[in-house]
């Protein structure tokens, strides 16, 4: 029991950092990102190119000056940024990172809390979340961080629906909600994006909604809003603001390759003798994914304008939930068939 | 009315077709566009390390140059003056005694030149106007500064430091 207990700590403390730089190091690879898709160089002087950009922006968030304006909501004011980032790190848990590694006899599993309910759980994390900016944009006592917090609610409550709707057909599919099962099921090249191309675009355009991204990044857009729910935030609540957003975002595309890309699996994994060697390789496998997709958060980013809010209310409710429920009746439908006519 | 070009376009408010409603072609277009721009190349300069190459015929500073024995050109005619849109020149003139003929070129030079940078709008009607060959406008860039007096640059900043060579009709800046 022990020992079970510090590989879980070992674990946490691993996943906890992985997510921390990955977020650290997102900020970098937006700035690059953008840049080299408008044709210029990006941050390139704080370090060979701008490796050491993120820790100097990290610093000049912590050296400037903290503000609470005296209107502000002292409480809630604190509190917002916390629940950001708090909720942000802990969807990381259910996450199935890799197989299992066999040493001394023991098997680890690779994976902090491989829970029955996995993706509820990322869910009523990920939906705990969207109080945080609420509350930090109520607490400012700002119109422009009010109307933020308002419209990041309404958004994020009907994009949880449909992205919700999404997941239904993958659960069906698999008769499991744990993450650890799902992705288990996706041996070798036999990804649930071959049988659920409609789910995944669902799911994806929600994800975006979700991490308040381009095109749906109304909560902050700086055009109307000023800086959205952060306007009145400064010094390190601000970066924690944006850090959650990286943490969001990274989390997602972890989400997104485990449940619709196979996770850590890889073809040709069965041709590999070494267990030991096939859960290494696939958690270096599942980390390609996870940084493709965060590449093509950046990539979508740059390419596509922030929807109009009501262009933003239609696609939520009147294309996507109604395309979600369809997807969830047509793989019902062919699962039925498929279980009377050919078992 | 006569088009001049063909680049026209009739811009119509039409219904969306069911394809274009999706938008997911539309999109799938532009990132393709964006994903072509991460491989060109860039067109950033490194400033400090790496400079733009000027025009030939850009206009800096002011030099007021010497001819090949180290005197000055300059015999404050006053036509760059009164050449100047600006009126940012202004001179005074004196008389070349004896013994000085190793400073000045001909019987009278400016004592006094001053071009008021702020006021000069870099358009060279100076060295247009110039008959003596004495006034150019260099490749130099205008440094900034703190204080608006130090934008009067009197003879001490223009004339053309001794023992230096530039051929007066190339717009170089000189060599030391």
């Amino acid at each position: 029991m022990e020992i079970l207990l510090f590989d879980k700590i070992f674990l946490i403390v691993i996943v906890f950092a992985v997510s921390l730089v990955i977020a650290l190091y997102s900020t970098l690879a937006e700035r690059k990102v953008s840049a080299f898709l408008q044709d210029r160089i990006g941050p390139n002087r704080a370090g060979t190119f701008g490796l050491l950009q993120p820790v100097a922006d990290g610093v000049k968030f912590f050296f400037k000056e903290d503000i609470i304006p005296s209107h502000a909501d002292k409480a809630l004011y604190i509190l917002g940024p916390s629940i950001s980032m708090i909720t942000a790190l802990m969807t990381s848990a259910v996450i199935p990172w890799g197989t299992y590694i066999t040493f001394s006899g023991r098997q680890v599993a690779m994976q902090i809390a491989d829970i029955n309910i996995g993706i509820l759980y990322v869910f009523a994390v990920v939906s705990i979340g969207v109080y945080g900016i609420m509350i930090g944009g109520w607490g400012s006592n700002n119109k422009f961080s009010l109307l933020g917090a308002l419209r990041a609610s309404s958004q994020m409550i009907s994009y949880e629906i449909a992205m919700g709707l999404s997941i239904i057909s993958i659960v069906m599919m698999t008769g499991s909600m744990s993450l650890g099962e799902i992705v288990s099921q996706q041996h070798g090249m036999d990804w649930n994006i071959f049988y659920q191309p409609v789910g995944f675009l669902i799911f994806c355009t929600c994800a975006f909604a979700e991490c308040n991204r381009t095109p749906f990044d109304l909560p902050e857009c700086e055009a109307e809003l000023v800086g959205g729910y952060h306007t009145e935030y400064s010094s390190m609540k601000l970066g924690l603001y944006l850090f959650s957003e990286y943490i969001n975002i990274f989390i997602s595309s972890a989400i997104m390759s485990a449940m619709f890309f196979g996770g850590y699996n890889f073809p040709f994994m069965d041709q590999i003798a070494s267990p030991n060697l096939v859960s290494i390789i696939g958690v270096f496998v599942f980390f390609a994914k996870i940084i493709f997709f965060i590449f093509f958060f950046m990539w979508v980013r740059w390419t596509i304008p922030r929807f109009r809010y009501d262009q933003l209310m239609k696609l939520g409710w009147k294309y996507l939930i109604p395309l979600a429920l369809a997807n969830i009746v047509i793989t019902g439908t062919v699962m039925l068939i498929k279980y009377q006519f050919f078992n | 009315m006569q088009l001049l070009t063909n680049r026209s376009k009739v811009v119509v408010n039409k219904e969306m077709t069911l394809m274009e409603k999706l938008y997911i072609p539309a999109i799938f277009g532009g990132m393709m566009i964006t994903i072509k721009h991460l491989f060109r190349k860039k067109v950033t300069i490194q400033y400090p390390e790496q400079k733009r190459e000027f025009s030939k015929v850009y206009r800096g500073k002011h030099i007021l140059k010497r001819d090949e024995q180290g005197r000055e050109n300059c015999t404050a005619c006053g036509l760059c003056a009164v050449s100047c849109p600006a009126e940012a020149i202004t001179m005074v003139a004196a008389e070349r005694k004896k013994g000085e003929e190793h400073l000045y070129r001909e019987e009278k030079y400016a004592a006094n030149y001053e071009i008021n940078m702020l006021r000069c709008i870099f358009c060279g009607l100076c060295e247009e106007a110039c008959p003596k060959d004495a006034i150019y406008l260099t490749e130099e860039l205008m440094p900034a500064n703190y204080d608006r007096s130090n934008f009067i640059y009197g003879k001490d900043k223009l004339v053309q430091p001794l023992g230096t060579s530039a051929h007066p009709k190339t717009y170089k800046p000189y060599t030391k």
